[in-house]
């Protein structure tokens, strides 16, 4: 017998906006309108004000370790903005803020989050979102089964769930894909491939030339696209979407991006990171390529920037106040959300956690009253 | 979605039923696991959000049968034979829940809970406080647990109190049919994740029971008095309360045991416990978990809390031993016995 070949597999790359502004308008046909395009770079503008005076709160001890999105906007808001709010899910891991603020989650909300404060993940009624995930890659499992509800439950919606490089090294990554894909759950793997986990470049984390042919072990369509221009995102997005919706199952996409900033506040990248590589990657930002080419079309100049930026710190000074003007949770904030109804055991520890003797009512210790 | 058939045939038509002699009440016969597969098919037909996922468990009815002919019923939809993937499983089972179904995964052996521990513990158990409260986990995770199968490794062990450590949890393990029966009902009523252990050795004994056929729940958290006595409070739960029955057997007539099964881990029935023992001053606590860091170790200390005026006797614990569960050849040396439970309530009443 001869050998012959069972299976063989391409991956496609899609760029449409390369990083001096030029558009292939070939590829950009039936993508993103004009109008559209001004929307999501005001978007991505507000979202990297934000994210620079998140960097600042940390840094003044206003807020705890924060995760800088800089550098990935074009990835989440294309993504996102191919989704349906209130209909579709996003399962979020924690660098596509912007994502998450498209789709109804109040912008102080993540501030919140990274101020120590649950309130922070306390989505609101009609808001398809789950809160940010820490642990690494454990949230794919929880879109499939969202997604795999939705199908079972005939709601025309999809997830996408969002996720690093390193991420896709987890086994709960390799378990979501083999589920999503046994299932033909409406599932968007979208993963943020921004070359580092803290400090292990991607080429130390896998030995497979791309990310998204991880997708090709599971019978899963998979694309990779530059994640740093808005068009490839959107695009590969909408269509990933589209299958799914239409009961074609789960999609793979691997945006390549860079994350421009650290890990977190806590992190010093220029411990591993060549700053030549940073300035490369410096030079092909999403929102700059982005302004490049509205300029270039007359839809874009610099008054108009200016009023942008002001804009822009308006926004910036209102989320922080919500998020600093809440007041402090009440304690009892510990103990509610435990379970449903609060067990016996729980509510004596509730009820007598002043007394530092668990068990013991105020009286017998002699707080009574205070 | 669709069941394949219609809510009005009785499930499992081989197994006796009669009406009850006194209130004309429907009975059936069942042992544990028939009562837990009977259970799974009534939830199912009560409600369409409810579905079995898990290696086997489909058309092969689960290793232990726990879900025989459920496929047949309700269909491969809500009766998933999944990839043998238990963080997979937990995984999606917490996104189902959190997309509006109401699944029932199920963990072959109590020792892959392993692989889904991060799923459960991290996420399904933490999900209602992280988001306070706007995002909950509703889902009843089926295991069968414990020895005395001659079951290989790690198909053996007891982990109930690792879970019960675990806020957010609830842990449950029934012992009789009757009791399972209401218990599962509960649990997947209940609006947080539950972990429903099922004690293999006792799945087909020691006897059919006849319960109720129609619909019951027993809240969880509700310890049951299996027998009332005076002189000694003996705790016990899962497999091990027919390893007390048999030591009860053995005692002299003239020793009053009051035998406790707590059926509930987490929340735990505390005040049963505590006003037993205030009334016979002595305990003895069996489980089948190693001693150090058991369950019984948070009676004990729960007792002398709350009992400690009360007691004639230390607290005296009969459990396994701190070491990895043996293979089966010395599984009987291994777990609690009724000789060494009759010994321990013998030197706790000489005390």
């Amino acid at each position: 017998m001869p050998i012959r070949t069972d299976f063989s597999a391409t991956v496609e790359h899609i760029s449409i906006l390369d990083e001096h502004g030029v558009l292939d308008e070939q590829l950009a046909k039936d993508t993103l309108t004009d109008e559209q395009v001004l929307e999501l770079f005001q978007y991505m503008c507000k979202c990297r004000a934000l994210d620079e005076t998140a960097f600042k709160l940390q840094r003044s001890g206003r807020m705890g370790t924060y995760p800088q999105n800089k550098g990935q906007e074009a990835a989440a808001i294309g993504s996102a903005f191919a989704a349906k709010r209130g209909v579709d899910w996003l399962v979020p891991c924690y660098r596509e803020n912007a994502a998450l603020w498209m789709h109804g989650l109040p912008m102080h909300y993540v501030l919140l989050h990274w101020m120590g404060d649950e309130r922070g993940n306390q989505i609101p009624q009609g808001v398809n979102i789950t809160p940010l995930c820490i642990p690494i890659g454990t949230q794919m499992l929880h879109a499939t089964g969202i997604s795999w509800a939705m199908k079972l439950r005939g709601i025309p919606g999809v997830a996408i769930t969002y996720f690093g490089d390193g991420a896709t090294s987890e086994g709960d990554f390799h378990e979501a894909m083999n589920f999503a894909s046994v299932q033909q759950t409406p599932t968007i793997f979208f993963c943020q491939n921004n070359e580092w986990a803290i400090s292990v470049p991607r080429e130390r984390q896998m030995w497979s030339s791309t990310v998204a042919q991880k997708a090709i072990a599971y019978g899963m369509p998979c694309v990779r696209v530059d994640g740093n221009d808005l068009f490839a995102v959107y695009k590969a997005s909408r269509d990933a979407i589209e299958r799914a919706r239409a009961g074609g199952g789960p999609s793979f996409i691997e945006a390549v991006t860079y994350r421009l900033a650290d890990h977190t506040t806590a992190d010093d990248a220029r411990r591993y990171r060549d700053p030549v590589e940073v300035e490369a990657w410096v030079g092909k930002d999403p929102i700059i390529r982005l302004r490049k080419y509205l300029v270039s079309k007359g839809l874009w100049d610099d008054a108009k920037q200016a009023e942008l930026d002001e804009a822009g710190k308006a926004m910036v000074s209102e989320v922080v106040r919500a998020a600093e003007g809440i007041a402090k949770p009440a304690v009892s904030d510990i103990f509610d959300y435990t379970y449903a109804t609060i067990p016996p055991e729980l509510e004596v520890q509730r009820r007598t956690m002043r007394t530092h003797s668990l068990g013991q009512s105020p009286e017998q210790v002699g707080l009574a009253g205070r | 979605m669709s069941s394949t058939t219609t809510a009005k045939e009785p499930f499992n038509p081989k197994l006796r039923r009669r009406v009850d002699d006194q209130g004309g009440q429907q009975l059936v016969e069942c042992n544990l696991v028939e009562a837990i597969t009977l259970t799974l098919a009534q939830e199912m037909d009560l409600d369409d959000r409810v579905m079995c996922l898990g290696e086997d468990v489909g058309l092969n009815g689960g290793v232990f049968r726990a879900t025989d002919g459920l496929q047949a019923r309700f269909g491969e939809q809500r009766v998933v034979d999944t990839p043998l993937s238990e963080s997979g499983i937990m995984g999606s089972a917490i996104g189902l829940a959190m997309g509006g179904m109401r699944p029932i995964p199920e963990i072959q052996f109590e020792g892959f809970l392993g692989p889904a521990y991060d799923q459960l513990c991290n996420h399904a158990a933490r999900y209602r406080t992280r988001s306070r409260g706007a995002i909950t986990v509703p889902m009843v995770v089926r295991v069968p647990v414990g020895g005395g199968i001659h079951a290989p490794e790690l198909h053996s062990d007891s982990p109930e109190a690792i879970y019960a450590h675990q806020p957010g949890l609830k842990v449950v393990m029934p012992s009789t049919p009757l009791d399972a029966k209401g218990l599962l009902a509960a649990a997947i009523a209940d609006p947080d994740p539950v972990i429903f252990f099922e004690p293999k050795r006792v799945y087909r004994l020691p006897t059919r029971e006849w319960i109720p056929e129609d619909r019951y729940t027993i809240p969880l958290g509700k310890a049951r008095i299996v027998s009332e006595g005076t002189d000694l409070t003996l705790v016990t739960w899962g497999a091990s309360v027919y390893q007390a029955l048999a030591a009860l057997d053995a005692l002299p007539e003239d020793v009053s045991v009051e035998l406790i099964d707590l059926r509930t881990i987490a929340p735990l029935d505390r005040d049963t416990v505590i006003e037993s023992v205030n009334k016979t001053g002595r305990c003895v606590i069996v489980h089948e978990a190693p001693k150090t860091c058991g369950f019984g170790a948070e009676l004990s200390s729960i007792i002398q809390e709350n009992c400690f005026l009360h007691l004639h006797a230390p607290v005296q614990r009969v459990a396994g031993f701190d070491t990895i569960m043996p293979y089966y050849k010395l599984e009987l040396e291994y777990l609690p016995d009724s000789k060494r439970i009759v010994e321990a309530v013998q030197q706790t009443l000489a005390y």
